[in-house]
């Protein structure tokens, strides 16, 4: 059984798909994507309720009265979530409600204690926003931002190990989310990913959300459509529920206009409906509990009256924001000088623009230095260990005492990676390292040319060759004095003297 | 004889030491006991917690310490959760439900001294107007036991009316408080929306329901309300004002006091009989130097259809959570889960609440809602201003509480909409969020007839101060059932 | 207006309930007078008017300080569960 299925399933994989590009535009199809993120406010208690909003507590053991819906319960807004919402939207250009309302979204399940999900419905506190994007070719979009509305978490239901039954654990329950809203303006899953790791670094810079995708705490639904290239009118889209990692979402995505580019090709339908990715199969299948029709029932929370901010409040939250991403990567472009592409990189979170601000200036002149080396083998050596920058395994100013002994010329660039190596293990700081193993450059001008005229005594036959026009060998000449000097000697001048030199 | 005094009169004769809260609660328990069988009002009788809190609270008044309701025997609505004690709302579904947790109304009694002696009897969930929906059975009128006695809050005001209590708590949410008053002949009050906390009151429809008291007079009813309204942190719709002292100046002369007759009130569904004593009401206020003139509010008449969109959408989201899952009734052997919702759900709820339920489903769901549930929010928007623009020209609104005095049990069950109708005076108030009261006025027939009283919003100073002076002229509220008397 | 058989299924669906086939006649005509009876609300002109959702004009919604109140009680508030274990609530499995 298992294995029939998985033979069917390679020859599905092994079959080229149609429509397989990017966008679709090769095969005359356009791929229609829009994004509904879900961010779980960084809140210590929950949006209803006093409970705490901690992650991996004993099952229900903070699901208080309010979060299980208990006969009686009322709930009252925290105002830090009110606070966080406006935060993210005043960081997208946004309009803040100035009255906003909470709804009833009705249905059952079981992770659902009050048989209805507060929400906001006709008037959320956020609408109207934009975030760019960087697309591949480095030019910039600009993604609608439809809405974000405040709404209470669910539970969750666990099916493993209870045979039969499925237990459920409320402690997730009533914990604040805003439910970002996308306009149908992506164009493909790099598109998508793109926004998603924009908003990402955006709630994560506003400190509204800890963006742990892993656990739950930013996921995102992409609601999925084709149309044939030119066509004005949307297709059907279907809906991937809770999707939570970036490359999910890109293969999600590709997947599912695939499949529905096939659908459509073999002269077929698409169904408006729910869908789930399976990692494990790489692939979106239909969800039949969800399927039957859903109505709502949405109504006015009449246990919630309207939220009201006034111009003061949004000012307030206003003057109190962070400097955000992009505004960040235009500074470190005007005032470090730096490519686009690395401002870009370097802001990409706010920790490591910290970092690197803190190198640049521990070096002064040599920011570029500092973004090939924090986006260079800092980054590499992180990524290897899978280690965060605000880990502390190099502090910024340890890695601006290397950058400092590049820049005053102790030692060559060459050099200087041994000595990161030795400082990543070590936890030793360049300048020991450089003295104990004696890795300072040789600046000396009367040692390097003792150096050369050693070479050159030792080496008749090429010196003779070079002089009769082979300069090629210049190469060789200063391969052979650095390993007499065991890479130190100061490459500039290396240059300059063997010029002089090897002539004659 | 005890029972006979008023709870102000207990109160103080506890505070003067010359009653023990003992004593008391003994005495009332004994008249509970004996009574149950007869009309059923409680649901729950604590008499083991209420001998322990009387001597406690002899013990405090021993010491010279002690609130302002210390040593008084109370009950409450049987949907305020307790700690501890079971809490039913009168339905199946919470048979065994037993609230961890206390509803602000029960901690701010208890807090001011009262002793609950047990908890009430209601229709299921607070939707009926006869107390014949409570899965506890019907209460039946201490007037006359083939007759109802009003609902929802029957049980608390039938106990009141028997002299099983001198207070009692009890919600309004449509006529739930006033209804059944008018028809057992005691005084009721649904303060202004937002006056007295819903924290631990089961709901039924949010925006409509309210907690008050059912007394024997309306200075009990003064001071119980004062013990139990004020803002609570907890609800978001609880109104952050002071409250006013309401015992303070009730015998204030009414002198100008300017009294809107409701026109609408004095339609063809009301009973001469009853229109008498309201007539006769008024002429007794016009004595204490009232004026009154009439005053019409044109769009009342859509208040119970309004009602019955509002209500019934509210409750069919309310009561969503009562789904086997965490508390409640649960069926046997649920074959998946769509089987364990609908049969823990209708075996938990009666009849008349899957039918409200089912009506609130229908008028929100799609295609329906801007027809019903909109259109229905708008008229209370119209009926809101009706009783605005009244209030501008009038003190306090009068006019029948009710139709007809008690109806027999079984009389009103085949139809829901003559039963409806029968809060065609009340549910107005509810709508608009304005407090009112009902005052026993008189006999139709040898059953109570209660005058209704509706005031601006926080007005309910001026409605105890109004049906305390006319309680000072008159003495309805002091009649009792010849057998409880 | 009279609601169709299936209609009141529907919506006793949607509610969650199980009727029983022989009540559903009278589930039908109920309603069907109470669709009735609220349909007179078309007769009020509410053109213009703003819907009322609460019933005390001008307030707004108070917010509550961020901060953790509530201690764990599970093992009290489920001694109201009618299925329990390992401090989960159960039901029958839910399939996706």
């Amino acid at each position: 059984m298992t294995e029939s299925s998985g033979t069917i399933l390679d020859a599905a994989q092994q079959r080229p798909r149609r429509g397989e590009s990017q966008d679709g535009t090769s095969t005359g199809w356009e791929t229609v994507i829009g994004l509904e993120i879900h961010a779980q406010l960084a809140t210590r208690s929950k949006i209803f309720s006093g409970a705490s909003t901690a992650y991996g507590a004993a099952p229900n053991s903070q699901a208080c009265l309010v979060d299980l819906g208990y006969p009686g319960v009322l709930p009252v807004l925290n105002a830090e979530a009110v606070r966080m919402a406006v935060r993210f939207g005043l960081a997208i250009g946004a309009r803040i409600a100035r009255q906003s309302v909470f709804a009833r979204k009705n249905y059952f399940y079981p992770d659902l204690p009050k048989g209805y999900q507060i929400s906001q419905y006709e008037l959320p506190i956020v609408a109207q926003g934009a975030i760019d994007i960087v697309l591949e070719d480095g030019s910039i979009k600009r993604i609608g931002v439809t809405r974000a509305h405040l709404e209470e978490d669910a539970g969750k239901s666990l099916h493993e190990g209870l045979p039969g039954l499925t237990g459920i654990d409320l402690n997730r329950a009533g914990t604040p989310l805003i439910e970002i809203v996308s306009e149908p303006e992506l164009r493909s899953a790099r598109d998508a990913v793109a926004y998603m790791k924009k908003v990402h670094t955006l709630v994560r810079y506003l400190e509204i959300c800890d963006g742990n995708m892993q656990e739950g705490s930013f996921r995102c639904d992409a609601n999925v459509s084709v149309r044939r290239q030119g066509s004005e009118k949307l297709g059907t889209r279907a809906e991937i529920k809770n999707v939570n990692s970036f490359r999910y979402v890109e293969k999600a995505i590709q997947y599912e206009v695939a499949r529905q580019i096939d659908i459509l090709e073999s002269g077929g339908k698409v169904v408006q409906e729910t869908r789930l990715y399976d990692p494990d199969k790489g692939e979106t299948r239909s969800m039949r509990s969800k399927e039957e029709a859903n109505d709502y029932r949405y109504f006015p929370d009449p246990d919630l009256l309207p939220v009201e901010l006034d111009e003061q409040y949004i000012e307030a939250v206003r003057a109190a924001l962070p400097e955000l991403p992009d505004a960040k990567a235009a500074r470190f472009v005007a005032q470090y000088g730096l490519p686009a592409y690395d401002a870009g990189v370097l802001t990409a979170s706010r920790e490591l623009a910290d970092y690197y601000e803190a190198v640049a200036r521990a070096v002064p002149g040599e920011p570029k230095l500092a973004a090939n080396w924090v986006m260079g083998d800092l980054a590499a050596a992180l990524n290897k260990e899978g280690l965060d920058i605000d880990a502390g395994r190099m502090p910024a100013g340890r890695l601006a005492g290397l950058l400092a002994r590049i820049a005053d010329q102790t030692i060559s660039g060459k050099i200087a990676k041994e000595v990161f190596e030795a400082m990543w293990s070590s936890g030793e700081s360049a300048d020991s390292i450089i003295d104990t193993k004696g890795l300072r450059q040789i600046t000396d001008t009367s040692a390097i040319e003792q150096a050369i005229e050693a070479v050159m005594a030792r080496n008749p036959a090429q010196l003779a060759e070079y002089r009769s026009g082979k300069d090629k060998l210049f190469g060789f000449f200063v391969g052979q004095v650095m390993k007499a000097t065991q890479g130190k000697a100061n490459p500039a001048q290396l240059n300059e003297l063997l010029k002089k030199k090897l002539p004659g | 004889m005890i029972h006979r005094h008023t709870l102000a009169r207990l109160a103080a004769e506890l505070r003067a030491r010359k009653l023990s809260s003992v004593e008391l609660a003994r005495a009332y328990l004994e008249r509970i006991q004996a009574s149950q069988p007869l009309l059923n009002a409680f649901i729950s009788i604590t008499a083991e917690q209420a001998l322990a809190a009387a001597s406690a609270a002899d013990a405090a008044l021993a010491r010279g310490e002690g609130g302002a309701l210390t040593g008084v025997p109370i009950g409450h609505k049987d949907l305020f959760c307790t700690a501890g004690v079971r809490t039913t709302c009168g339905s199946r579904m919470l048979e065994n439900f037993v609230s961890p947790y206390d509803a602000t109304v029960v901690s701010r009694l208890r807090a001011s001294g009262a002793v609950m002696l047990g908890k009430l009897n209601m229709d299921e969930f607070a939707m009926g107007s006869s107390n014949e929906t409570s899965y506890f059975g019907p209460v039946r009128n201490p007037w006359n036991t083939d007759l109802v006695p009003g609902g929802s809050s029957g049980g608390s005001a039938a106990a009141v009316c028997a002299r099983l209590l001198p207070g009692a708590t009890a919600t309004d949410t449509g006529g739930s408080i006033r209804q059944p008053a008018a028809l057992c002949g005691i005084t009721g009050i649904k303060p202004t929306y937002g006056r007295v906390s819903r924290y631990g009151m089961i709901a039924f429809a949010s925006s409509l329901d309210q907690g008050g008291v059912v007394t024997a007079s309306a200075e009990d009813a003064a001071l119980m309300l004062r013990e139990m309204a004020g803002f609570d942190p907890r609800d978001s719709t609880s109104v952050d004002t002071p409250v006013p002292d309401y015992v303070a100046g009730l015998d204030a002369p009414l002198e100008g006091l300017k009294i809107g007759l409701l026109k609408e009130f004095f339609d063809a569904g009301l009973d001469p009989d009853n229109e008498r004593c309201i007539r006769e009401a008024l002429a007794v206020f016009t004595r204490l130097g009232a004026k009154v003139r009439e005053v019409s509010l044109p769009n009342i008449s859509l208040s119970v259809p309004a009602y019955y969109v509002v209500a019934p959408a509210e409750c069919s989201s309310n009561l969503a959570r009562y789904d086997g899952v965490r508390f409640g009734h649960r069926c046997k052997e649920p074959r998946d889960l769509t089987d364990l919702y609908k049969r823990s759900r209708s075996e938990g709820f009666g009849a008349e609440v899957k039918r409200r339920i089912m009506t609130g489903t229908y008028v929100l769901s799609a295609g329906y809602y801007d027809a019903y549930y909109l259109k229905a929010q708008r008229v209370r928007q119209l009926i809101a201003a009706d009783f605005q623009r009244a209030f501008a020209e009038v003190d306090v609104l009068m006019g029948p509480a009710t139709p007809t005095a008690a109806f027999a049990i079984g009389a009103k069950t085949a139809d829901p909409i003559t039963m409806y109708l029968n809060d065609i005076y009340t549910i107005s108030a509810n709508l608009a969020g304005v407090p009112a009261m009902s005052v026993p006025c008189g006999f139709a027939q040898g059953l109570p007839v209660g005058l209704q009283m509706i005031g601006p919003h926080f007005a309910e100073q001026r409605l105890l101060h109004a049906a305390h002076r006319y309680q000072l002229e008159t003495d309805w509220h002091l009649r009792i059932p010849e057998r409880f008397a | 207006m009279a609601l169709t058989r299936a209609q009141v299924e529907n919506i006793a669906h949607l509610a969650r309930l199980e009727l029983d086939p022989a009540e559903i006649p009278a589930f039908q005509d109920k309603l069907s007078r109470i669709v009735d009876f609220i349909g007179e609300l078309d007769r009020a002109d509410t053109a213009g008017v703003a819907p009322m959702a609460h019933p005390l004009p001008g307030l707004a919604q108070r917010l509550r300080p961020d901060a953790v109140t509530e201690a764990d009680a599970h093992p009290l508030y489920q001694q109201n569960a009618p299925q329990v274990a390992a401090g989960l609530y159960l039901v029958p499995k839910v399939i996706e």
